[in-house]
């Protein structure tokens, strides 16, 4: 009872962090609806139409995993910065077991992450993402095992590095190759050998994949409404993505 | 016979491509309810120690009981038992006084986990309002700890560090970076702490008038322990009161204290060594006028500056 205790109190110090530093709160919701938006609504203008595929459904499905793993990730990270702070040493001499330590944080960063989460839904919503209910509740344990590998993938970096500066570093490197390996915002059906390899051993790419299989394919459908803040482009058909590699476009087919 | 809470044997530590041991076959026992303080130079091995002992630190071998646990075995019993007071504060910054209380509380297996302070039990509440009363941070217990000075930053973690009722209180140079004013109220709150309950009080302070109020003093230096005893018992062991004489016609006073075989060491003015002779006794026994009579009593300070030898390297 005492461990249960202490992963909830973990992770509320989490949430709570969270929901205080207005700062963050501010930019972890913006950021992922500029994708959205803007990244997502210039590639449908200037491709998606022409190549008869929605790439504001195809970029909302990347960014909304992608928010969920970075933000677990960066949380659990964040254990670095109580190092420095001497922070941890409160949680380290504590009575409770290492694992409920990282657990309580994997919680913690998954609930600030599914906040999140929820913020790139309803905007996903709002620009004309065509989303039932059902479909909502069913990205819910999506989102949760998003949370958790990036948590895991947090636990993987925190073990190899001993500071803030160097997380700092190091973070870029790790994180916006896999952008792009992943395919949250750019197809990777088609990639040369060593992207490829480099692509399958990027765990984003894992989490971006389970979201758009767990996507009903309805939902990968050109939206009927005319979404926000969507150019006026040249649109042709929408086609929908054959067979089920749904991270990937295939430009043959436009 | 007093129970021993701590029982250190031949406790080594060596750092990963160091050349020597940090701590090197230390061995001692602190008694239930003992004030003991480490003592030592930066470098010693003091925080070294203070770490393996709070299970920070794995020891490369040597065996440490606290409690009755095997601190190499039962790390968690041993931990629950602890109450650690850091160098440097380990308080979360953002969040508030109270919330850094429960966090503490709870991971200790206090009290069940609550989102809100209002929510926690009443002996939970009633337990940090009286302990809080009484560092005098009432009144600043629901604003974010970013907001408290240095001294006030120390209070809170003692009452933190003491919610638990922790059998051993570990103070890892509590009173660096506090202004004396700070310091005093520090202490005066560990006294009262003493006074009321039986915790044994673990110090490490290169502060010698710190470890002045303690039951005993241990002195490391190098890794080794150099001396242990009481305040007392180190200034008797380690220094010799002198007398400091000296006379207008100096020459006859350096031939009387040759003739009575009264060792002396020419100086400027002359120091005698008393060597178990009362003073009195060689000040009556001397008939050249004096022109200057002063008898050297050691302070702790000298004892300690004598053993340590200046040597204060740092790690």
């Amino acid at each position: 009872m005492r461990e249960f205790n202490a992963v909830l109190t973990i992770a509320y110090r989490d949430v709570a962090k969270f929901t205080r530093d207005r700062t963050r709160l501010v930019a972890s919701l913006i950021f992922p609806v500029i994708f959205v938006a803007v990244l997502g609504g210039s590639l449908q203008a200037n491709i998606g139409d022409r190549a008869g595929y929605d790439f504001l459904v195809f970029t909302f499905t990347g960014v909304f995993a992608q928010t969920l793993f970075l933000s677990a990730t960066q949380g659990v990270i964040s254990l670095v910065e109580d190092r420095e702070n001497d922070f941890s040493q409160e949680i380290f001499v504590s009575p409770i077991s290492r694992y409920s330590i990282i657990l309580g944080k994997i919680v913690g960063e998954s609930i600030v992450a599914l906040v999140q989460g929820v913020v790139v839904v309803l905007f996903g919503l709002v620009i004309g993402v065509p989303l039932t209910l059902a479909q909502i509740v069913g990205l819910l344990p999506v989102a949760v095992a998003a949370c958790l590998l990036g948590g895991a993938f947090g636990v993987f970096v925190l073990g190899n590095i001993s500071s803030q500066r160097a997380a700092n570093q190091i973070f870029p490197f790790v994180i916006f190759p896999q952008f792009f390996l992943a395919g949250v915002f750019s197809p990777i059906q088609v990639l040369p050998l060593p992207l490829d390899v480099l692509s399958r051993i990027s765990p984003l790419r894992y989490a971006v994949d389970l979201t758009r299989n767990r996507t009903p394919r309805r939902v990968r459908r050109r939206s009927p409404g005319k979404p926000l803040l969507q150019p006026r482009g040249d649109r042709g058909d929408v086609r929908r993505l054959p067979g089920g590699g749904n991270t990937s476009v295939h430009p043959a087919r436009a | 016979m007093t129970t021993q809470i701590i029982q250190v044997h031949n406790l080594v530590k060596r750092y990963k491509n160091a050349d020597s041991n940090a701590v090197d076959g230390v061995s001692f026992g602190v008694a239930q309810g003992e004030f003991f303080a480490l003592l030592g130079p930066n470098g010693a091995g003091k925080t070294t120690t203070i770490s393996i002992f709070t299970t920070t630190l794995a020891a490369t071998s040597g065996s440490v009981w606290i409690s009755g646990h095997d601190l190499g075995k039962e790390a968690a019993a041993v931990r629950s038992s602890l109450g650690i007071i850091f160098q440097k504060p380990s308080l979360d910054l953002n969040l508030t006084a109270e919330e850094n209380i429960r966090f503490h509380a709870i991971l200790y297996g206090l009290y069940p986990f609550r989102p809100a302070y209002r929510l926690m039990p009443r002996a939970y509440r009633e337990q940090v309002e009286e302990l809080s009363a009484v560092l005098g941070i009432g009144g600043d217990l629901f604003r974010p700890v970013k907001t408290y000075s240095g001294g006030m930053k120390r209070k809170l973690e003692i009452v933190r560090s003491l919610i638990h009722s922790p059998k051993v209180l570990f103070l890892d140079e509590p009173t660096t970076g506090l202004d004396p004013q700070s310091r005093r109220a520090l202490w005066e709150y560990l006294r009262k702490v003493r006074g009321e309950s039986d915790t044994t009080i673990f110090l490490t302070t290169h502060y010698l008038e710190e470890a002045e109020e303690a039951d005993t003093i241990c002195i490391i230096n190098g890794g080794k322990i150099i001396s242990t005893g009481t305040p007392e018992e180190l200034k008797t062991e380690l220094l010799e009161e002198y007398l400091i004489l000296d006379a207008e016609d100096r020459d006859a006073l350096e031939r009387e204290l040759s003739e009575r075989g009264i060792p002396y060491t020419v100086a400027s003015p002359l120091r005698v060594d008393l060597n178990g002779r009362s003073a009195q006794s060689v000040v009556q026994s001397i008939v050249t006028p004096l022109s200057v009579m002063r008898l050297h009593t050691p302070t702790l300070e000298d004892a300690y500056l004598s053993i340590v030898g200046g040597d204060d390297e740092g790690i």
